[in-house]
């Protein structure tokens, strides 16, 4: 069971109160932008074991859409914040960090 | 027969969905003046059914007055909030109101809901919008046991299973 607290209104939140928005910080390519470009903005994902960055909206409850760091092979939560930003914030990565040194993904670390 | 906990839906009261800055001086003077209690903080109600305010989200309060009085309330938001950006929505008969009471309340809801019910982390005024069972439901503790708002158009099925937790916890999950 994920359990997640929403950075919004502090509530912690058993997955079934959250709906799953996958993976975050997606740069948008749309018209204009090449084929490549535009079938890796659909497409194509990271699937990591280990460090990843998801979007999850807290459904039942205030309803706002926000981001969640965590790992994918033990279910452990470092961190959750908010929606407006287009990379985690420099606390979660320390977060990260500390309990996965030499962690990268995409071209963070 | 049941003393352990009760399950009964509340008379009809005025409900206002209210959107906006809460931060805003001008928009918790208006709602004050309306619900006759101050904006409440974070996951938390002030006042009570029928009269007060409960915290829905960052931008978002559900305003309760008397029933009789949603028309002139609504107008009295719309009017001092003119030129403010707000969204005032009468929602009265669009959501309906349970109430759980009884020793027992707690362990009634702690079957449905995904929530830690007891008094040390969910205390009186304390508000949390979560799931029961399968639907969106608003819940908050007052001196008495719960209150719980859910939409109208689910309302027959969570009388239904909060009747049916109740029966469990009076007799034990499989009956006896
Ligand atoms: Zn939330």
């Amino acid at each position: 069971m994920l359990i997640l607290t929403c950075p919004y209104c502090g509530v912690r939140a058993d997955e079934t109160e959250l709906s799953p928005g996958g993976e975050a910080h997606l740069k948008r390519f749309g018209p204009g932008s090449n084929d490549e470009a535009f079938e890796g903005y659909l497409f194509v994902r990271e699937n990591p074991k280990g460090v990843h960055f998801e979007r999850w909206r807290h459904s039942y409850g205030c309803g706002k859409w926000f981001h969640a760091a965590r790992c994918t092979t033990t279910l452990e939560v470092f961190g959750t914040y908010e929606a407006q930003t287009s990379e985690p914030p420099k606390a979660i990565r320390e977060a990260i960090s500390a309990k996965r040194p030499g962690w990268s993904w995409r071209d963070l670390s | 027969m049941s003393n352990v906990a009760r399950v009964f839906q509340n008379p009809a009261e005025g409900m206002i969905t209210f959107r906006g800055d809460l931060a805003s001086r001008t928009v918790k003077k208006a709602i004050r003046s309306v619900a006759g209690v101050a904006m409440p903080p974070a996951g938390e109600i002030r006042g009570e059914w029928g009269r007060g305010v409960g915290w829905m989200s960052p931008d978002e309060v559900m305003v309760l007055v008397p029933y009789a009085d949603v028309g002139s309330a609504t107008a009295r938001l719309n009017a001092t909030l003119s030129g403010t950006h707000v969204l005032v929505a009468d929602v009265s008969d669009a959501r309906v109101c349970f109430r759980v009471e009884g020793g027992q309340a707690a362990a009634v809801l702690a079957r449905l809901c995904p929530v830690d019910f007891h008094p040390d982390s969910f205390g009186v005024g304390t508000l949390r919008r979560t799931r029961l069972a399968q639907v969106a439901t608003a819940v908050w503790r007052h001196d008495t046991g719960f209150d719980v708002i859910c939409f109208r158009s689910v309302a027959d099925y969570v009388q239904g299973v909060l009747v049916n937790a109740e029966q469990s916890v009076l007799r034990g999950a499989l009956g006896s």
